[in-house]
């Protein structure tokens, strides 16, 4: 067996595990690990400007590939700075391994330089975190950490690693683990066939039936089993905010997505459904609205790899625990062999009550001769892009506009911080998809909010080639914040103004990019075509968008799905 | 409805405060919790009285599953069990005090294990309601100091708790 150090074993066990990328940024505690990468070329390193960009590159990755992300930071303020990254993977279950120096264990607790209690600090929003106390242990605990991250619900995973375990001077055997077993450890693989064969037999006696599923079927792969199932009984389906591109938005079928601004049918099919079928998603408070109106008519089915998910805000009816695709694909066996088929009549009633709900808000817009509305921007996007396009969002109205307009009919190309809404996001997770996917187009939509807080990433942006393509709904002010002002606080805009933004043009030049602004109406089309044609460089678009747009829909805050504001006007 | 929970805890550092951590974390609350190695030295046993909603027991009951380091819980609550706490109480004890402070004591089936000229410290076995009806009995203007080790519990009969 091969000699190696700590830092070497590391590196060795990352090439074993197949890791591609490394996002990180380096310091002391680390300083044995970067020179463990330095002498070798199979795992690339990508130099941040900003820790938390790290993760959220990392998060990009995983989210666009379904691979776990890895990060590798300093000790102390290198360590801190990923805490909001690694929270956004958290809320939203996205595979990651995050590696962080640490002070060397013989200083550990005394308030060394750059010492940060990681593994205490990062306790909340980890799936897990682990430390190394041997350096024997790496590869060990190397895999632990990507099987803990990647299996069951995943979600991210910290390594903290004390400087003197990377020690050059002291050697080890290195083997890398094939298996880890983990006796506390042990998610669950197939589903229950009695409660599974109880579903399908409530599923195809429903006469209102709705499929409302989540992100789990993207992170468990399964959209091809749900699409399957879906066409198959012919039920409407709506998804989450997460789950969208789990099944082909232009499909009839598909009413939107629903919640908080999901669209009018897919809340009113919601409310007035018989059977809700549940498929990794968990009742998410912008989805649900208030609990206790949630549905009054609707039994539920709830599938989802972890029990705790299921029935902790809404009690579910027929509880299913275990992986997506599999639990599909049994259903769908089910429903195959069965000799019940779908009420028609009654499925016939419910499509022509849905039909009659799409047309009655059909996601409309006021337009403007002169104005231009963030919605049509995202509409063109989608049209010059042929719907293809990977598209990393930011957090604010314009994320909202990105979701409700871009039609998304594959699973892994919305890339957005769901569960924790963190501004920032959108650049840095683009960068990570193109990095992956080179060839692709990548979309950062954002603003100009949420864009100036990882900014500094234009410089990575830089010196690795990311030609992505970031379009700025400059509507000069946190739209968002401004638009909960003017509906909850009488308009009083406190703090959702920026009077001072940047010449966000000469900023892409001064980071060696193009900048194209786009003030008029008439100049959307071709100057967004001029910027999509410009295939190997990076483009940063800002498009002066209407200051006053809300979302619409959106739901009475307290009330029950079907509670909407449909614009700034109407109220159902 | 007061539970309580019994788990068996890789007995690895750091462990504990992840569970400790969840209760925090998501509001829930801890009324007593105790924890000791086992005799496989790779388990801690660890066991925690909490109050709540049936939906709130579940959720605790499903987030402890969730922590990697935790092997097997059982809500012992669910089923016949045995519940035991022990107390320590320093009793103020002079004159005729005494006398009674000792017919308490053996009512109790306490011990008296350690004495003064003016103290007896009091040592109890119990289950809490049980600890709170001495203190109760000898009332709250004599006691100097009380400690309580938190409840420890067991099922009943042949069921067992382990790997
Ligand atoms: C890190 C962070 N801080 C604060 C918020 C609260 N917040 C949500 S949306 C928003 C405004 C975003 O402004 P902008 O990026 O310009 O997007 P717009 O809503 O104008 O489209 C704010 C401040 C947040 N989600 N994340
Ligand atoms: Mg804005």
């Amino acid at each position: 067996m091969e000699l190696l150090s700590g830092a070497d074993m590391l590196i060795r066990a990352l090439q074993d595990e197949g890791v591609e990328y490394i996002y990180g940024y380096p310091g002391g505690a680390a300083l044995h690990i970067y020179d463990a990468l330095f002498r070798q070329d199979k795992v690339k390193h990508i130099l941040v400007r900003h820790e938390q960009a790290a993760v959220h590159m990392a998060d990009g990755y995983a989210r666009a590939t379904g691979k776990p992300g890895t990060v590798l930071v300093t000790s102390g303020p290198g360590a801190t700075n990923t805490i909001t990254g690694i929270a956004t993977a958290f809320m939203d279950s996205i595979p990651m391994v995050v590696l962080c120096g640490q002070v060397a264990s013989t200083l550990i607790g005394e308030d060394a330089f750059q010492e940060t209690d990681m593994i205490g600090v990062s306790r909340p929003v980890v799936k897990h975190n682990m430390s190394v106390r041997r350096p024997q242990d790496i590869p060990e605990t190397i895999r632990k950490a990507y099987y803990i991250a990647s299996t069951g619900r995943p979600g991210p995973v910290v390594v903290d690693i004390p400087k003197d375990m990377t020690s050059p001077n002291e050697r080890y055997e290195y083997s890398y683990p094939k298996k880890v077993k983990l006796r506390s450890y042990n998610p669950a693989v197939r589903g229950h066939a009695g409660q599974i064969k109880k579903a399908v037999d409530m599923l195809l006696a429903a006469k209102r039936p709705v499929i409302y599923a989540g992100g789990g079927v993207i992170l468990g792969k399964a959209s091809d089993q749900l699409t399957e199932l879906t066409r198959r009984l012919g039920y409407p389906i709506t998804n989450t905010l997460m789950g969208i591109g789990c099944y082909p938005a232009t499909d009839k079928q598909h009413l939107g997505w629903l919640g908080m601004h999901g669209t009018y049918e897919a809340n009113m099919a919601m409310h007035h459904s018989d059977l809700i079928l549940a498929v990794g998603a968990r009742f998410d408070d912008r989805v649900t609205n208030a609990t206790e109106k949630f549905c009054p008519g609707a039994r539920i089915i709830h599938i989802d790899i972890d029990p705790a998910s299921i029935s902790k805000t809404v009690e579910a009816d027929v509880p299913i625990v275990g992986p997506v695709d599999a639990v599909l694909k049994e259903m769908l066996s089910l429903v195959r062999e069965s000799k019940a088929r779908p009420d028609a009549e009654a499925l016939a009633a419910w499509w022509k009550q849905i039909e009659e709900w799409r047309a009655f808000h059909g996601m409309r817009y006021e337009t403007s001769p002169d104005v231009i509305k963030p919605q049509e921007v995202i509409e063109l996007l989608w049209k010059l892009t042929n719907g293809d396009a990977y598209v990393a969002s930011d957090v604010g109205q314009h994320q909202m506009f990105a979701a409700q307009y871009y039609k998304f009919d594959k699973p892994n190309r919305w890339i957005n911080s769901g569960g924790l809404g963190t501004m920032g996001f959108g650049l840095p997770a683009a960068m990570g998809v193109k990095l992956t996917h080179p060839d692709a187009e990548v979309l950062c939509i954002t603003g100009e909010g949420s864009i100036q807080m990882n900014i500094q990433e234009l410089s990575t942006c830089k010196q690795y080639n990311l030609p992505v393509k970031i379009i700025n709904l400059n509507n000069q002010a946190l739209g968002m914040v401004k638009q909960w002002q003017d509906m909850n606080y009488e308009s009083r805009h406190s703090q959702s103004y920026m009077e001072s933004l940047p010449d966000f043009i000469k900023l892409a030049e001064a980071y060696g990019h193009v900048g194209i602004r786009i003030d008029r109406k008439e100049d959307l089309e071709p100057k967004l075509r001029e910027a999509l044609a410009m295939k190997d460089r990076l483009v940063f678009v800002d498009v002066y968008v209407d200051r006053f747009e809300h979302v619409y829909p959106m739901q009475v805050a307290r009330g029950a799905m079907k509670d909407m504001w449909l614009s700034k006007t109407e109220r159902v | 409805m007061r539970r309580i929970i019994s788990v068996l805890l890789e007995n690895e550092p750091g462990a504990l405060s992840r569970v400790v951590g969840l209760f925090s974390q998501r509001n829930y609350n801890i009324e007593t919790l105790t924890v000791a190695p086992t005799e496989d030295e790779t388990l801690s046993r660890l066991t925690v009285t909490t109050r709540g909603s049936d939906r709130v027991i579940e959720q605790i009951t499903k987030q402890l599953n969730k922590l990697i380091e935790v092997v097997k819980l059982v809500d012992l609550t669910e089923g016949a069990h045995i519940e035991r706490e022990l107390m320590l109480v320093k009793l103020k004890a002079t004159g005729s005090q005494r006398a009674e402070i000792k017919r308490t004591v053996d009512i109790f089936r306490g011990q008296i294990v350690d004495v003064t000229s003016s103290v007896y410290t009091v040592q109890l076995t119990g289950d809490s309601e049980k600890l709170d009806g001495f203190i109760q009995a000898v009332g709250t203007s004599g006691v100097l100091e009380v400690v309580r080790t938190g409840v420890s519990g067991i099922a009943r009969g042949e069921k067992v708790l382990s790997l």
